[in-house]
């Protein structure tokens, strides 16, 4: 089993999420995070006092996936919430040990 | 109220209290108009707390609440005598005989009333609890709560009072040079910004301060009291005719003239000077035109109204620029719009006064060809109060930082003061953030 990780602009996630239903992936972990990286802050100004806003709000996107569909979930993720410029985020897959579905027990790829 | 006492009450000598013929329609007007006062406190609180950080939100609105209740009782135990009774000497203070408000509903010496003197009082009353509240702008985010009522108790009585007494009391010496000054450009304006210029000093700025950006935290609800304030100001200058007919009709227009000059005039140079018009610059160069007009409400036409706002409006906007150039934490900018902007106003008085306006005007504004006369006499008003308000201020606080001290820890003050002070957080919006077990 895998876990992807995607950091996106607010925007796309509805379409992250459409795009990854034909795919199986019924579920998925949504939050607000805020970061840096190339993509520059913004400016503020107060009574006339300018200030630098350094971190971007960004969604942070995860999804468990069985090992064998963590590609396509990673390609539709990249192809959708691409538009070229920077800051459109960062995706990444990690190995994951054990699942377990609070409510059945089920372990493993049953449940995901 | 010193505008009827100049109208209709040639200056009386002390020990006067006339005999009050009670008119209905003047009463119903400043009953009115001291609901609208009231407003203005809790107006002011969230015009405020919009500008600080999160963690601090309750405690700012708190301060203005505890100074409408701190401030009631000091003024109806001492604080109206001190302003109001006959004069104990100089002009400078009044006397014991109203202490208690023993004695108040016979009159108010040496001003001619059409109302029940306790209406009188009651309006007076919540000019004194907003000029407290004005301080807490400058203070915001490290006081101590205890300190702090200790603080406004003391302040109201000490510094307020007396102010209150030169420029507003026909005895005041203030008043008897003629000293024009309608709703309290010197009384509330600038003395409560020369005392919060004064406080800051003792205080210290905020831990982080100028490094870090300490931006507003909810804009909207600075709006919000910046719209109470508006429609609060009307009651404040238009009330202070203390009738209900033509001086009170300019002197709403003037204020709300003046309010609108002030938005225009700042947002106009923001926009030149950083591109953008923004929204705490609507509401801080209206609040800036107000602020301007107090001194000047009844005594104005229109447009010379309309003017004063747009020039307080340019020239607080610039006049935050000094708390960097000094270095000195006037967190939201007391001293920038209430010290500058009465000072702004004060002296427009004697420019624009004008006769026809207000027959309490003996001698008409420079630009009213009056020549220079009222100026000088503004320009007294000005370094009197400034000078006073300042320096009894600043000892007062040393003597509370000296002696029960003044600030939170540096703890207290990164957790915020809503949980150090209150015990209390402002908002929960997280489920997270109310996770946790109570102990009955």
């Amino acid at each position: 089993m895998r876990l992807v990780t995607a950091i996106l602009r607010p925007h796309a996630v509805d379409d992250v999420r459409a795009a990854l239903e034909p795919l199986g992936v019924h579920g998925m972990t949504v939050s607000d995070v805020h970061g840096y990286g190339r993509q520059g802050g913004h400016t503020e100004v107060y009574r006339g006092a300018e200030y630098r806003v350094d971190l971007v709000p960004k969604i942070r996107v995860e999804v468990l996936v069985d090992d064998d569909a963590a590609d396509a979930v990673v390609g539709a993720i990249v192809e959708t919430a691409r538009t070229g410029r920077i800051g459109d985020g960062k995706v990444w897959v990690q190995a994951v040990d054990e699942v377990v579905r609070v409510r059945t027990g089920e372990v493993g790829a049953a449940a995901i | 109220m010193p505008a009827l006492a100049h109208a209709v009450a040639p200056v009386l000598t002390a020990t006067s209290t006339p005999p009050v013929h009670v008119d209905t329609g003047d009463t119903a007007w400043v009953l009115v108009c001291t609901a609208l006062v009231l407003l203005m406190t809790p107006g002011l609180a969230f015009f405020y707390a919009g500008m600080v950080r999160s963690k601090h939100v309750l405690a700012m609105i708190m301060q203005s609440f505890a100074c409408i209740a701190i401030v009631s009782v000091t003024w109806v135990l001492v604080g109206y005598s001190l302003a109001f009774d006959d004069d104990a000497g100089g002009g400078l203070v009044g006397g014991l005989h109203l202490v208690g408000l023993a004695h108040a509903s016979a009159g108010v010496p040496g001003i001619n009333l059409t109302i029940p003197p306790l209406v009188f009082v009651l309006f007076q009353l919540l000019f004194a609890v907003l000029t407290a509240a004005l301080l807490t702008g400058a203070t915001a985010d490290r006081m101590r709560f205890e300190s702090f009522v200790v603080l406004v108790a003391v302040w109201s009585v000490v510094v307020y009072a007396p102010v209150a007494h030169w420029a507003f009391s026909p005895d005041g010496w203030l008043h008897r040079l003629g000293l024009l000054d309608f709703a309290g450009g010197t009384v509330v304006e600038m003395c409560s910004g020369a005392s919060a210029l004064a406080l800051v000093l003792v205080l210290g700025p905020r831990r982080g301060w100028p490094r870090e950006m300490m931006a507003p935290h909810n804009l909207p609800l600075t709006l919000l009291g910046a719209g109470l304030l508006w429609v609060g100001w009307i009651g404040f200058n238009a009330g202070s005719a203390l009738t209900a007919g033509s001086l009170a009709a300019s002197a709403a227009l003037a204020t709300h003239l003046s309010g609108v000059g002030g938005m225009i005039g700042w947002l106009a140079l923001e926009k030149k000077l950083t591109g953008k018009a923004t929204t705490l610059g609507a509401a801080s160069g209206a609040v800036a035109g107000l602020v301007a007009i107090t001194p000047a409400a009844g005594f104005l036409q229109p447009l010379p109204a309309l003017a004063v706002g747009v020039v307080a409006g340019v020239v607080c906007l610039f006049a935050i620029r000094l708390k960097f150039r000094f270095r000195y934490d006037d967190s939201l900018d007391v001293v920038a719009v209430h010290y500058v902007g009465g000072v702004v106003g004060t002296l427009c008085v004697g420019l624009f006064a004008a006769t026809v306006v207000n027959p309490a005007v003996t001698h008409q504004g420079l630009f009213l060809g009056g020549g220079l006369e009222q100026l000088g006499k503004q320009l007294v008003g000005v370094l009197a109060t400034s000078a006073f308000a300042f320096a009894a201020t600043y000892v007062l606080g040393r003597v509370l930082r000296a002696t029960i001290g003044l600030r939170v820890t540096a703890d207290d003050e990164h957790a915020g003061l809503d949980t150090s002070q209150h015990a209390e957080t402002a908002y929960e919006l997280t489920t997270t953030s109310t996770i946790g077990r109570s102990h009955g």
